[in-house]
């Protein structure tokens, strides 16, 4: 393992000291427990609460900020929170209109924030995304991972949380566009969390793994790496099955986002080639992109691969998408 | 049951824990993400950490201080998992604990599991090596089984629970998205608690 690390214990603390050092017009840090919020903390608005393990950065904590989250609590790398991380941000906040919890599906942080949803006193609801289609929901799953439409479901609600947006619209807002959002990733490499030193999986040189998730959890298939195209080509199918059993129609004159995220150890110049793929893809289809994001959104530490993120959007999401967003990794309209 | 017992258990399930890392980490590297072991191990160390405290308490106040220090220090999801095991234990065993209000601690911990997790027995989880350990617990404890022989009964059911998980298709847990793949490997829960509760067994043997 080659990484920039002083121990191993203090990675997280010394990476967010640095993240609250460098953003410090936006977000504040709390040591113990550990949480960001914003600096200005707005108490009137629904607080929009997030968090989950780290190693996905800029999720969580390089989203809060107007028009978007108010805190994050981070986990140690690819842990889960614990719940008096939650109960103390949210103690610090005294919102008075309610909390939202954005959660992505995994168990531990839905029990986490599950233990922490109980233990504090203000009203409070949760959505839970889920947008990853490699993962097929059935009755022997706990259900799909949530992945990179997380980001797209923080930062639309974030817009209607700003805008004075009750707890109960937000909440439906949000499970309507984690509904609305489909994502699939590839990874070409593992990633090294750093406390265990060596990479989370073995994959051979000319392999890659099919519709892995974000913490280098395996997905559908193991293959032969092939050309860009042929890659993407599959990526694009698997989401458009899913809006099939999802019964939405990608169709729609109101059109799509297009997400290409990076894991974080893939250059943007590839990036930009598969979002070109897509685009061939979708043309063919003749689905409309409206929308476009391209960069490291939703990252797996060193991991190199990439997902691709469709989001449906109608006249509500594609307001919220698009009002201002002042974060230290989002920001748009300022 | 004596607070010396039970910090005598936490050392020797930490020394435990920290040899048997390979092992752990090769099956959460097979069908997990990674995270189990140092989850396990940051838990254990926190719990042992806090040894001076546990002596001076009542074993129901120091099973409940035990499942704070873990629900504040794992994470992940073994922690609110351990973590309500323990808490639940807490709420059923007194000062003055015996084996059979032990037994039933035992099975209300396993039952706060089962509803924090929203699993059951075959899952391929951790409760394929409680739920048929508290069993056994309970029907041993209330039939007055000798000591010795409750040992070595628990130790193999314990054995015969991590074992079975191997040829489960899992349910829950992020092994759940690996679904065929994971066929044929051990669950990584089950054994930390295998491990944990055949040391707890080996205490119990040194006590006679």
């Amino acid at each position: 393992m080659k990484k920039f690390i002083n121990k191993t214990d203090d990675f997280i603390i010394d990476s967010l000291k640095g993240f609250a050092k460098a953003h410090d017009d936006i977000v504040a840090l709390n040591l113990d427990p550990i949480f960001v919020t914003r600096k200005e903390i707005n108490p009137n608005k629904v607080l929009l609460v997030s968090g989950g393990g780290s190693g996905h950065e800029p999720l969580h904590t390089g989203y809060i900020g107007k028009g978007m989250l108010d805190v994050a609590c981070p986990g140690h790398v690819f842990t889960s929170p614990t719940p008096d991380q939650m109960i103390a941000a949210v103690e610090k906040c005294q919102p008075k209109s309610g909390i939202l919890f954005i959660v992505k599906n995994y168990s531990g942080d839905v029990m986490n924030f599950e233990m922490a949803s109980e233990m504090i006193e203000f009203e409070n609801q949760t959505v839970l995304t889920n947008d990853d289609a490699a993962v097929i929901n059935s009755s022997y799953t706990t259900g799909r991972r949530g992945v990179a439409g997380t980001l797209i479901v923080e930062k639309v609600v974030g817009s209607l949380a700003e805008e004075g947006g009750d707890l109960s619209s937000c909440k439906q807002l949000g499970d309507r566009v984690n509904h609305h959002c489909s994502s699939i990733g590839v990874a070409l490499s593992s990633c090294t969390i750093p406390a265990a030193g060596k990479p989370t999986f073995d994959i051979g040189v000319d392999e890659i793994e099919f519709g892995v998730g974000i913490h280098g959890e395996p997905g559908r298939k193991r293959e032969k790496i092939k050309m860009a195209n042929h890659i993407v080509e599959d990526m694009v199918s698997a989401i458009l099955k899913d809006f099939d059993e999802k019964s939405l129609d990608l169709k729609d004159p109101n059109g799509i986002i297009l997400l290409v995220n990076g894991f974080s150890g893939t250059p943007l110049s590839e990036l930009y080639l598969i979002y070109q793929a897509v685009t061939e893809k979708l043309k063919e289809k003749q689905i409309q992109i409206s929308r476009s994001l391209v960069g490291n959104y939703t990252t797996a530490l060193d991991m190199a691969g990439a997902s691709i993120t469709m989001c449906l959007l109608d006249d509500e999401i594609k307001k919220h998408w698009d009002s201002s967003v002042l974060t230290s990794n989002l920001r748009w309209g300022y | 049951m004596a607070n010396d017992f039970i910090i005598k258990c936490i050392n020797s399930v930490v020394k435990t824990i920290l040899n048997a890392e390979e092992e752990i980490e090769s099956l959460d590297r097979a069908i997990g993400d990674g995270d189990h072991y140092i989850n396990i191990k940051r838990g254990s160390i926190a719990v042992q950490s806090i040894e001076s405290e546990l002596a001076t308490l009542t074993p129901d106040q120091a099973f409940k201080k035990i499942g704070m220090t873990i629900m504040t220090s794992v994470g992940g999801a073994s922690g609110p998992l351990f973590a309500s095991f323990f808490l639940a234990l807490a709420k059923e065993v007194s000062g003055e604990s015996n084996l059979q209000q032990f037994s039933k601690g035992f099975t209300s911990g396993v039952e706060s599991i089962m509803n924090r997790g929203k699993s059951k027995l075959g899952d391929k989880t951790m409760l394929d090596v409680l739920i048929p350990v508290s069993k056994k617990l309970e029907s041993l404890a209330n039939e007055g089984c000798e000591i010795q022989k409750l040992i070595k009964e628990i130790d193999l059911v314990a054995m015969a629970g991590v074992m079975a998980t191997k040829d489960m298709m899992p349910s829950k847990g992020r092994s759940a998205g690996l679904a065929e793949r994971a066929v044929g490997h051990i669950d990584p829960g089950a054994k930390t608690c295998q491990i944990i509760i055949s040391t707890v067994c080996k205490e119990l043997k040194k006590i006679k």
